[in-house]
């Protein structure tokens, strides 16, 4: 994980903008291996201990690289914004970055609704909701419950921030998010495929932890509609689905929300819905993924990747039976 | 009914075989080459990056699209000979089943090499605990027989009732394709419930059919039923 705060980066390493906005291309032409080396100086330890395969071993020497070291490339950025889930756009993969699917989406403006067991309840224009916190980039790995995976740089800041302005009240134990609920900007939600609107939700604990974010922002670049423009959750030890996007209303709750896919499918889709290689969705393997860009799939690490900074808050938990 | 007796069939309408022959040749290899093309465009996509984010998934996807619909390509041949009258279709069931087989094949060998990567751990897993899975791996074992068996030399060889016996193995075939076909959705079930209907009307046919040749012979001294 890589989390660049504007204040410590001296002037002389800020990327050259053209160069910031061609990064593709550069990655491309860096290679690989060039950026395995950065990669792994980074963030190695992190990534390597968190490879847990199914079998027992612990070693990271089996994915796909040189070195042994995990290589996170960031996905390009077509297929972040290509190849998406986004039901309330359509359900193939294309729909949602087809325009004729978005044109009628208004991004802004927008507000947010902070209510429930809060002290300091609010609605928010989206600017002033963003503006008290500190923009970063954090490059996480995500991990659909289809069984493919990217890398994505997001631009966000911490959920943790949104809650301790608004201060929750002592009973409140998780956080409800819902999306926008328009049929009209969101041609999708004319079809009963899930039920609208789209909700998540988290226990407390996981909506205060560091790596929480929420988004605006994507390779520097403010979302796209297919991406969930203009705010979305990020929960990168979770499955994809838990990061919920376009969101209205933040919510605290003293009872486990309902979630969109837990309610279509419980049998197959959990409130928790963490990344774990040895609990099987019903109808296929949870081990392996395919990682957009890639030719061989890899083993999915329990977690994500990202077992050593949140598998505390499941210690003792039965993780098959509170999938 | 292959094509030795399509042609006498056409013949017997009486129209002037020759001419009735050169059609059927001139539309048979087209058949073949349209029948190929969806190969052919996804074999282009594929090495031109066409196919999207996730191409291996795209392939699997299209594949098993393309062979449950020669599935029931095939199949239609009989129904629309019979209640139309055209005789010149019978020829074309058994490329368009044998398609079928083809597409179903490749559906296979894309989820186990490129998808599974040849772990015949893995595949075997697969296909053992995930029923949809099972399910179609059952439908394609089903078409390996009929596939084997499409020759006028195993028709001789089997004789025309036990051959035609052996093919009924088709509808199920399109059954366990068409509950595949499902289960492996997501969530959205439009696309195979669209083919549904083609299915039900398909498998129907053959149900009414059926039922028609009982009450005839029921009805009619002991004559031997059609074919």
């Amino acid at each position: 994980m890589l989390i660049r705060k504007p204040a410590d980066i001296p002037s002389s390493e800020i990327t050259d903008e053209r160069l910031y906005l061609d990064r593709r291309r550069f990655l491309g032409r860096a290679g690989a291996i060039g950026l395995a080396t950065a990669a792994s100086a980074l963030a190695g330890s992190t990534l390597l201990q968190a490879c847990a395969r199914p079998d027992g071993g612990g070693d990271a020497e089996d994915t796909t690289t040189a070195g042994g070291a995990v290589v996170d490339t960031p996905t390009p950025y077509k297929d972040v914004t290509g190849y998406n889930n986004f039901y309330e756009f359509g359900t193939d993969k294309e729909d949602p970055s087809n325009p004729d699917n978005t044109r009628d989406f208004r991004p802004a403006p927008w507000t947010v609704a902070v209510e429930g067991m809060v002290k300091n309840p609010a609605r928010y224009a989206l600017e002033d909701f963003v503006k008290p916190s500190k923009l970063e980039e954090r490059v996480y790995r995500m991990r659909c419950v289809e069984g493919w995976s990217m890398v994505i740089p997001w631009l966000g800041f911490p959920l943790a921030d949104v809650l301790r302005r608004a201060e929750p009240l002592p009973g409140a134990k998780f956080v409800e998010f819902t999306t926008l609920y328009d049929p009209k900007q969101m041609p999708g939600q004319r079809h009963a495929v899930l039920e609208w609107p789209y909700t998540e939700g988290l226990r407390l604990d996981e909506a205060m932890h560091p790596l929480t974010i929420l988004s605006t922002g994507i390779y520097g670049k403010p979302l796209l509609p297919q991406n969930g423009a203009p705010l979305r959750l990020v929960v990168p030890w979770k499955y994809g689905f838990k990061g919920i996007k376009s969101i209205v209303r933040i919510r605290l709750v003293d009872q486990q929300p309902r979630t969109a896919w837990s309610v279509a499918a419980p049998n197959e889709y959990g409130f928790y819905s963490n990344v774990n290689p040895t609990v099987d969705h019903p109808r296929w393997s949870q081990a392996k993924e395919r990682r957009i860009g890639e030719f061989r799939r890899r083993p999915t690490l329990m977690f994500n990747g990202y077992a050593d900074q949140v598998a505390s808050l499941y210690s003792g938990m039965d993780l098959r039976k509170f999938f | 009914m292959d094509d030795a007796a399509a042609a006498a069939h056409a013949g017997a309408v009486g129209r002037g075989r020759p001419r009735r022959r050169s059609l059927v040749a001139v539309l048979k290899p087209a058949v073949f080459v349209l029948a190929l093309a969806p190969a052919a465009f996804l074999a282009w996509a594929a090495f031109a990056d066409d196919l999207g984010a996730n191409p291996i998934k795209a392939l699997e996807h299209e594949t098993g699209k393309w062979a449950i619909r020669f599935l029931a390509l095939s199949l239609a041949v009989t129904p629309l000979r019979k209640l139309f009258g055209w005789g010149q279709l019978a020829t074309y069931r058994r490329p368009l089943g044998l398609f079928a087989f083809f597409y179903a094949t490749v559906h296979l060998l894309i989820f186990a090499v490129l998808d599974l990567e040849l772990d015949l751990g893995d595949v075997g897993r697969e296909i053992v605990k995930r029923p949809y899975i099972t399910i179609g791996f059952a439908g394609w074992l089903m078409l390996v027989p009929l596939a084997v068996t499409s020759t006028k030399g195993w028709i001789r060889r089997l004789g025309g009732r036990r051959w035609n016996r052996l093919h009924r193995l088709v509808y199920a075939t399109a059954v366990l394709a068409t509950v595949h076909y499902f289960w492996s959705q997501k969530k959205d079930i439009t696309d195979p419930l669209i083919f549904t209907p083609f299915l039900v009307a398909l498998l129907g046919y053959r149900l009414w059919e059926a039922a028609r040749r009982r009450r005839l012979a029921a009805v009619a001294a002991p004559r031997s039923a059609g074919d």
